[in-house]
């Protein structure tokens, strides 16, 4: 890494690590998996300088639920890891969100199914936005440059313990491993780091012992409980949107979706497109969940086509017809199992389409 | 011999028997009464002969006995 | 004249909510005894317990102190990562048998190897109590079972397995006993163990877990009394009380 106190050319995987430590994450497990293992590899050397736990856990059962007790003793704290490593954390997820726990999860996402390959992919929109058992919500953010990479990891923790909920940063492989340069933002204040955790386990210090638990038998407690969740989720649905939108400044005539990795290549094609006189705006989701419906509805309305695009076979491309109001303007292309497209791809595929 | 008694709390009780088994001056037994989740509960015999030993709390899983030790204090 | 001591009564670290157990349920005696231990110790403000998936799911309503769930076979984990947070505090994990041998096999012998400061109650009552009395990795052999309808054969399930004996070649390991509650002599020497194994984690000796052979009347089909005449028996015999290994 060269890096001064402010500024540093660094790796995603790296940045996720500054970000962490910034934001006061003092636990952090993980389990080698290709390609976030710098996370790992970075953190054994930098947790331990801020005084910090690293664990090298076993599996990525152990490490969410390291995560999970972590949390549950008050700490921040964080676990990364790609695909088929999120697939095992997602009942540890689930536990996290049952007991409003305020974990924060890293998916460097790569191709599947199965053991698949370990090229960027995009293969986890579902179990990002439709996470694990039972009837809950994570908030997710879905970074698309190093920059990003940083702002979003510190913030996801800000939002974890804002909402006692589990925090999913939804990168790539090749976010993971791309160098850029980054403004480490070392001044910046985390939110609720010291608000107090009263629902902690701390020890039963003057009071009696609490408990942190998802198991509620009696009849209609978790149906209450679930109730209460939803109230919180659509807090956050109300509050917490973000995405960028751009171009739309031209009248656009057409509309890209796209998030993460495939958001950043669209910028490409975009500028493409300009050369031949074609208008075409950029909705980037940030916040995959929530999804920002309404911005996009908005977007799309006056445009002739929505092309989505994403590195698998259509996945996003569901939140998007819920958005628009006539889906038959919508286009996708996608590839899956690992095949990044270039911006010229994306070019020829819309000028197939338009003429 | 010392000399004691046992208070049971009916509603931890589950009549599970142990605490007869464990008590060598028989001072426990079977009752008939039931508590509030159904069970049937034993009952202190009081015949004076608990020797304030324990051993019934002690094997209790439920942690429904209470020994009392009584300490004469004047002789008689 | 007379005067009244009490002189033997419910330990005050337990609620008053009487244990949804079944009669003569080994998980009953423990919590009893986990809650006079944290008494004696005087850690009821400095402890945190995680619970199991299995029976003892519900030991956060009995003990009043801090409790935590974890998911099925997860504790040991949750435990490491609670005393890493909080090295200053108590913190133990109480398992069933399908919850630690089981599913959660990975999670103890991690822990263990990794000498994680922290204690483990370890519950073998040779089934899968709270799901209807299955097939454990400790189910005796010829053990009948709700999934081992013609008795445990090794053929087919494979042996039971002794963790206790497992875990001692592991160096991150201190101490290992295994201990029963039959009867009130066996009760006072499994107090003694556990209160061991607490005070190891206080005094820094690290990983230390005590595996109870316990009754699981319901599921086996016996009165509480012919249960702990089990545990004398065929299950001590198989799973030998005593030390397993204690790091001085
Ligand atoms: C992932 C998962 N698999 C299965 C279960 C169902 N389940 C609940 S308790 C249990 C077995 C518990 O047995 P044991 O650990 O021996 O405890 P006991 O009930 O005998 O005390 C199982 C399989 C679950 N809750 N979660
Ligand atoms: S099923 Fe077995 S282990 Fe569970 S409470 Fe009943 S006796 Fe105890």
């Amino acid at each position: 890494m060269t890096s001064d106190n402010k500024k540093a050319f660094i790796k995603g995987n790296h940045a996720v690590v500054e970000a962490a430590l910034d934001a006061g994450c003092r636990f952090y497990a993980g389990y080698p998996i290709t390609p976030q293992n710098e996370i790992p590899e970075f953190m054994s050397k930098r947790m331990p300088e801020v005084g910090g736990t690293f664990i090298q856990a076993e599996s990525e059962l152990i490490s969410v639920n390291m995560v999970f007790g972590a949390v549950a003793a008050g700490a921040r704290a964080m676990t990364t890891s790609s695909s088929p490593g999120i697939s095992l954390m997602q009942e540890g997820i689930s536990y996290m969100a049952g007991c409003e726990l305020p974990g924060v999860l890293v998916n460097v996402m790569r191709g599947g199914p199965g053991l698949g390959n370990i090229q960027p992919s995009q293969s986890d929109y579902f179990q990002a936005v439709k996470p694990g058992h039972g009837d809950f919500r994570m908030i997710t953010l879905a970074p698309s440059s190093i920059q990003e990479m940083y702002d979003l990891t510190f913030d996801a923790f800000d939002l974890a313990d804002k909402y006692r909920n589990p925090v999913m940063i939804l990168a790539d492989g090749l976010l993971g491993q791309l160098m850029e340069n980054v403004e480490l933002k070392r001044d910046r204040k985390p939110l609720y780091l010291n608000t107090p955790k009263p629902w902690a386990l701390t020890g039963a210090k003057g009071r009696d012992g609490q408990r942190i638990l998802s198991l509620l038998m009696q009849p209609g407690v978790l149906e209450k409980h679930n109730f209460k969740l939803k109230e919180k989720y659509d807090l956050i649905t109300k509050t917490e949107k973000r995405f960028e939108l751009s171009g739309m400044e031209n009248n656009p005539d057409y509309l890209i979706a796209a998030f993460g990795t495939v958001g950043r290549i669209s910028k490409g094609t975009i500028r493409l497109l300009k050369q031949d006189g074609i208008n075409t705006g950029l909705f980037r989701p940030i916040t995959v969940w929530p999804y920002p419906y309404e911005a996009l509805k908005e977007a799309a309305k006056n445009v002739k086509k929505i092309f989505v695009f994403e590195m698998n076979l259509g996945q996003m491309v569901e939140d998007v017809r819920l958005a628009v109001e006539d889906s038959s303007k919508i286009e996708f292309y996608g590839r899956p199992g690992g095949g990044v497209p270039t911006a010229e791809e994306l070019y020829n595929f819309i000028k197939g389409k338009v003429g | 011999m010392r000399k004691g008694r046992i208070i049971i709390e009916v509603d931890r009780c589950k009549g599970c028997l142990l605490c007869i088994a464990a008590c060598k001056p028989k001072q426990i037994k079977i009752s008939k009464k039931m508590n509030k989740t159904g069970y049937n509960i034993v009952e202190f015999c009081d015949e004076g002969k608990c020797n304030a030993c324990t051993l019934c709390g002690i094997i209790c899983p439920d942690a429904a006995i209470e020994v009392i030790e009584i300490i004469e204090t004047e002789k008689k | 004249m007379s005067t009244e001591k009490t002189i033997y009564k419910k330990p005050t670290s337990l609620t008053d909510r009487p244990f949804t157990y079944c009669w003569g349920c080994g998980h009953s005696t423990i919590h009893k005894l986990i809650a006079e231990i944290v008494d004696e110790l005087g850690i009821r403000e400095t402890i945190i317990g995680v619970a199991p998936v299995g029976c003892a799911v519900f030991a956060y309503d009995f003990w009043n102190f801090d409790v935590t769930e974890a998911a099925h076979g997860r504790a040991p984990v949750v435990a490491t990562a609670i005393k890493r947070v909080h090295p200053g505090k108590t913190v133990f994990c109480y398992q069933g048998d399908g919850d630690l041998a089981s599913i959660g096999m990975a999670e103890i012998i991690h822990t263990a190897n990794r000498g994680e400061n922290i204690t483990v109650i370890f519950i073998n009552n040779t089934n899968y109590g709270m799901t209807g009395g299955q097939l454990a990795p400790t189910s005796l052999i010829g053990q009948v079972t709700t999934t081992s309808p013609n008795g445990r054969d090794v053929k087919n399930y494979g042996y039971p397995i002794r963790v206790s004996e497992l875990l001692a070649q592991f160096e991150g390991v201190k101490y290992l006993e295994r201990v029963k509650v039959t009867d009130a002599v066996s009760v006072i020497k499994a107090k003694k163990v556990i209160k061991k194994a607490f005070m190891n984690q206080i005094n820094g000796v690290g990983f230390s877990m005590v595996e109870v052979l316990a009754s699981c009347p319901a599921n086996w089909r016996k009165d509480p009394i012919e249960s702990n005449e089990m545990i004398d028996g065929e299950i001590s015999k198989y799973y030998q009380v005593g030390v397993i290994k204690d790091v001085k």
